[in-house]
């Protein structure tokens, strides 16, 4: 049972968590996207060996976060949020 | 064997005699016991069947390396089933069945398989039992393998579940664990101490020495009483069965009298491992003859238990412990004979030594009668023990991610990595002399304080891996009736890494996890294909250390606790009314009111002919609010959402990003920033996640909230004809006029307690209301309604007639009248595509070829043209025409008309939106029905009734 860390709430139970996908799959914007952009959108994930970005949803309080974490060792950076505080509109 | 129970010594209290059965015989022990020491002190021998070739077998071992004997225990009414013999404590009262024999371990039936063990060997069921069909031999084969049987009927006690955290876990209470954790609570530590043993000590309870001048007993008294005052929390019957990421240390402890077990899981900063080594046996012809045991574990029992073995008694070893057995044994009064296999070994007085020898055979049929060397000298003995040498016991260092070294002068693996947090000391590290061990123990652990003194003799040992070649039937695998020839099949596959050999063979993988056979058989794989052990290298070792029953890991969480049921708040009014209450979406609700089923017809007619109230409690009531919250729904809806008035709803739907149909429901708008997402009952939370996920996502986040109002709100609908005159009368002196209040429009009435929402949507197809209330004045407001209902004929409707009412009139359920393909152009929503121009979820998706396909599925309505009643939800629409016949679509929801006087039917068909008044065929189960296409709604389509 691993450890991660909420931007909100801090160091919690990993069955709080629920993966959200990579992080960085930007939405493709538009009619005039091609049939490749979308699909690599919404069917292709990246698999790393090592250092993944990913998004997490800490269920109890309902944040969607970024969290680094690494598929090898597991070891698990403190997540961090989607928008950085200072760039929030 | 002729062992007995010696008149002296042991653990045991005398005091305190019990018995139990044994494959019906009454065993007689004494409390302090285990099973296997009291049925060892009977006389037992054979006590169990081999799991392939039904050999008779006998206790090996004395703790959880025990690979032979397991037995069903039934105590009062619970049946354990499965349990070694060796860990557990024996009770008055308790049946035990040999595991897997039939009828007994004595007289089991399928004793004769093991002549035709040349034609079984490992995987013989890849290569034989395949003509004319495998299935045949299955179930005989799986019934002869396989272990304890599941009373399916049981319910045993909860177990318990607890998280702690601590400085230190030491895993292990033998001298050297002991001697850590007082170390370390002096040094100022919390230190939690495990051992898997019923009392601690380990290997101090039946080796002797001398440790700071006291005897073995005496110093573990003072230990632990020193451990008492220094407030170190010891487990005791706990096994630390696994090492998980982040640190987690997981154990698992049985209660005393087979109670419920309960599952710790720590989380120390640093784990001190002192698990201990277990001792080999020796590769030999009918080395699994009963009457053969572990050395140590002889000593375990006639020292712990106070039981001689056997009466004349050879030990056979290839290392110096086996000089210490030896002497025991003699002191106890048996006539011992040492067969060591080192040249320069020596005896004990009083026990004969054959030095440089080693045994070839075991002699005996069903059981020992004597042994036959490698010089062809034959000795008569009832017992035989033997000791091959100790295997470090790194299990969990191993579990987490630790590397293993070879150690070619002690002859084991032991750690040969640093792991942070996690330190290995004593016999787990390979140091085999206490002496040592304890001496190392200050620099392990960092601690200044001084070890424990004590005088040991050194440990040495020489080889006696199984020979390629080797003559006999030699066992390396106990459990698995895995033999050296099995090994060498494996080789001569070419299966010669060892984690083939260990599934080739099944070398390893039984309950004792090859705790006495993995260094055995990965040493013969490496002598076959002329590799070195550290070459051959070891499995990959994953926890659990010893079976961990579920009970412990499911804590808690089982039965109703799995998945909780949500309850309405009119519940205890639907009971009173006698519903009958079912699971939909999660919620207990109301099928129907009344006995039995024709209720269901009964309810629907009232709803269509006078007026029926439904508990729509579960329906989501999503609030988003805010500035952009207008913005954030048109993102959000397939349909416009924007232009929405206020005090105004509009049905929609919610797709996924590929252009599937997520959800429908009805969005309300109260204001210009304040909307209510009203979607369905089983996808609240789905809806919720989703709404949430491209708020955090896509949006400033401070200019939009949501807030899931579901659970907070009661929703009641009325629905009927006469469903104005009764809302009228349960005093709801709302302008109910179709001028004033048009179909899907909302309004709020009355303030503080008596404050509802009034909104016009309909599902039924007929006039109808959902007011909403704050959930605890639900009660007051069912009860006027029912009251008010009751006069114009109608009453309370469950799910069920609801159900039907929908779909003759053609409006959809998410999930079973679309799937996991259907797009909204597919269930005839195609307006939205074409004039909406903002991006929304799945916009893209829709406008790809596999959406915009001619010959897709598309919601249509279906009537039975043979005469032949209701048609089958599921059936599928054929077309005949090609060689085969092919699937064109099936049927989603079918039922007895209740406003109209035929069957109807929904489903989706291929190209069914341009196929109506066409005739298909559709099958289910073997026959074949027809039935005609036709637009999904049967009841109102002009919708007067709704308008009225």
């Amino acid at each position: 049972m691993q450890i991660f860390s909420c931007p909100f709430c801090g160091p919690r139970p990993e069955y709080e968590f629920h993966f959200g996908g990579d992080l960085g799959n930007h939405r493709p914007e538009g009619a005039d996207v091609s049939p490749e952009v979308w699909a690599q959108y919404l069917h292709f994930r990246n698999n790393p060996k090592g250092i993944a970005q990913e998004i997490w949803l800490h269920m109890t309080c309902g944040e969607i976060f970024a969290m680094q974490r690494d598929t090898v060792s597991m070891a698990a950076e403190p997540g961090q949020p989607l928008i950085p505080e200072e760039t929030r509109p | 064997m002729t062992a007995r129970r010696l008149p002296q010594g042991g653990e045991i209290d005398r005091q305190r005699p019990l018995t139990f059965t044994f494959d019906g015989r009454k065993i007689a022990g004494f409390r302090g016991d285990t099973l296997a020491s009291a049925l060892l002190a009977a006389g037992e021998t054979v006590l169990g069947r081999s799991f392939k070739y039904r050999r008779p077998r006998g206790l090996f071992g004395a703790g959880v390396e025990e690979p032979n004997i397991y037995a069903d225990v039934v105590a009062g009414d619970a049946l354990r089933p499965n349990l070694r013999v060796t860990t557990e404590p024996a009770r008055d009262g308790l049946v035990l069945r040999a595991s897997n024999t039939a009828p007994s371990a004595l007289s089991d039936r399928t004793g004769m398989v093991d002549l035709f063990a040349r034609f079984i060997p490992s995987a013989f069921y890849y290569k034989t039992f395949m003509w004319p069909n495998w299935h045949l031999f299955e179930p005989k084969i799986r019934e002869m393998a396989g272990l304890g049987r599941v009373a399916s009927d049981q319910t045993g006690p909860v177990g318990d579940q607890i998280n702690h955290f601590c400085d230190v876990v030491v895993v292990g209470a033998g001298p050297v664990g002991i001697a850590a954790a007082r170390m370390l609570a002096q040094n100022g530590q919390s230190v939690l101490l495990v051992d898997d043993g019923s009392r601690i000590g380990g290997s101090l309870l039946h080796r002797q020495a001398t440790m700071d001048g006291l005897d073995g007993a005496a110093w573990l008294a003072q230990a632990e009483a020193d451990l008492a005052t220094l407030g170190v929390r010891v487990l005791t019957r706990t096994t630390a069965f696994g090492i998980y990421d982040h640190g987690l240390i997981a154990l698992n402890q049985r209660a005393e009298a087979g109670g419920p077990e309960t599952l710790w899981r720590v989380r120390p900063k640093r784990i001190v491992l002192a698990a201990g080594a277990i001792d080999r046996p020796l590769p030999f012809a009918q080395n699994d003859l009963p009457g053969i045991l572990s050395a140590q574990a002889a000593l375990v029992y006639l020292r712990r238990y106070a039981v001689l073995p056997g009466a004349r008694i050879v030990i056979a070893t290839n290392n110096s412990t086996g000089a210490e057995v030896a002497q025991a044994m003699a002191a106890a009064g048996a006539a011992v004979t040492l067969v060591d296999r080192r040249p320069q070994a020596s005896a004990p007085d009083g026990v004969t030594c054959h030095a440089g020898r080693s045994v070839r055979r075991a002699l005996g049929r069903t059981r020992l009668a004597g042994v036959e060397l490698d010089d062809g000298t034959r000795l008569e003995c009832d017992c035989l023990l033997v000791s091959g040498g100790f295997t470090a016991s790194i299990h969990l260092f191993a579990q987490a991610k630790g590397k293993l070294q070879w150690d070619d002068r002690r002859l084991t693996f032991v750690p040969g990595s640093e792991v942070e947090g996690l330190t290995v000391v004593g016999a787990a590290a390979g140091q085999f002399v206490l002496a040592e061990a304890l001496s190392a123990l200050p620099g392990a652990l960092g601690c200044g304080t001084p070890a424990p003194q004590v005088e040991s003799l050194p440990y040495d040992i020489t080889s006696a891996w199984p020979e390629p070649g080797q003559k006999g039937r030699v066992w390396i695998d106990y459990q698995h009736d895995v033999t050296a020839k099995d090994v060498e099949l494996a080789a001569r596959e070419n299966l010669i890494s060892v984690e083939h050999l260990k599934r080739y063979t099944t070398l390893g993988m039984a309950t004792d996890q090859g705790k006495t056979s993995n260094l055995n058989g990965l040493a013969l794989m490496g002598q076959l294909t002329g590799r070195a052990i550290p070459e051959v290298g070891t499995t990959t070792y994953r926890p659990p250390f010893t079976p961990v029953p579920y009970v412990s890991l499911a804590g808690p969480r089982g039965g109703s606790r799995m998945n909780p049921l949500r309850r309405l708040a009119l519940e205890a009014q639907h009971r009173g009314a006698g519903a009958a209450l079912g699971e939909y979406g999660g919620w207990l609700r109301p099928i129907h009111y009344g006995k039995d089923a024709s209720a269901i017809e009964t309810e629907a007619r009232m709803a269509r002919a006078a007026v029926g109230l439904f508990d729509a409690s579960p329906l989501g009531k999503i609030e988003v609010i805010g500035p952009d919250a207008a913005e954030f729904l048109d993102f959000i809806y397939y349909n416009t959402v924007s232009t929405l008035k206020p005090m105004a709803c509009r049905y929609g739907f919610i797709l996924s990003e590929s252009g599937v149909v997520f959800d429908d429901g009805v969005l309300v708008r109260l204001d210009q920033d304040r909307f209510i997402v009203s979607c369905s009952s089983s996808h609240v939370a789905g809806v919720h996640a989703l709404l949430e996920e491209w708020r955090q996502d896509r949006f400033p986040t401070r200019r939009i909230f949501i807030h899931n109002a579901t659970a907070e709100t009661a929703t009641i609908t009325v629905t009927g004809p006469l469903a104005r005159e009764t809302i009228a009368a349960a005093g709801i002196a709302a302008d109910l006029s179709p001028g004033s209040f048009p179909h899907m429009t909302t309004r709020w009435h009355g303030t503080g307690d008596a404050a509802l929402r009034l909104t016009r949507v309909s599902f039924t197809g007929d006039l109808s209301y959902e007011i909403s209330v704050r959930q605890d004045l639900a009660p007051e407001l069912w009860a006027r309604l029912g009251a008010a209902a009751a006069q114009f004929g109608g009453g309370p409707v469950g799910i069920e007639a609801i159900m039907i009412l929908r779909a003759e009139k053609g409006f959809i359920v998410i999930g079973k009248d679309s799937d996991g393909m259907s797009r909204p152009m597919d269930l005839g929503v195609s307006g939205p595509l074409k004039s909406k121009k903002v991006e929304f979820i799945g916009k893209r998706s829709l406008l790809t070829e596999e959406a915009q396909r001619p010959d897709r599925n598309q919601l249509v309505g279906l009537t039975p043209t043979d005469g032949l009643g209701l048609l089958p939800v599921g059936g599928h629409g054929i077309d005949t025409s090609g060689a085969a016949p092919r699937s064109i679509g099936y049927v989603t929801s079918s039922y007895q008309g209740i406003g109209v006087d035929h069957p109807v039917a929904l489903g989706l068909i291929e190209r069914g939106a341009s196929r109506h008044g066409e005739e298909i065929t559709i099958q289910h189960l073997g026959q074949r029905r027809r039935a005609r296409i036709c637009a999904p709604c049967f009841f109102d389509p002009k919708g007067d009734r709704l308008n009225a």
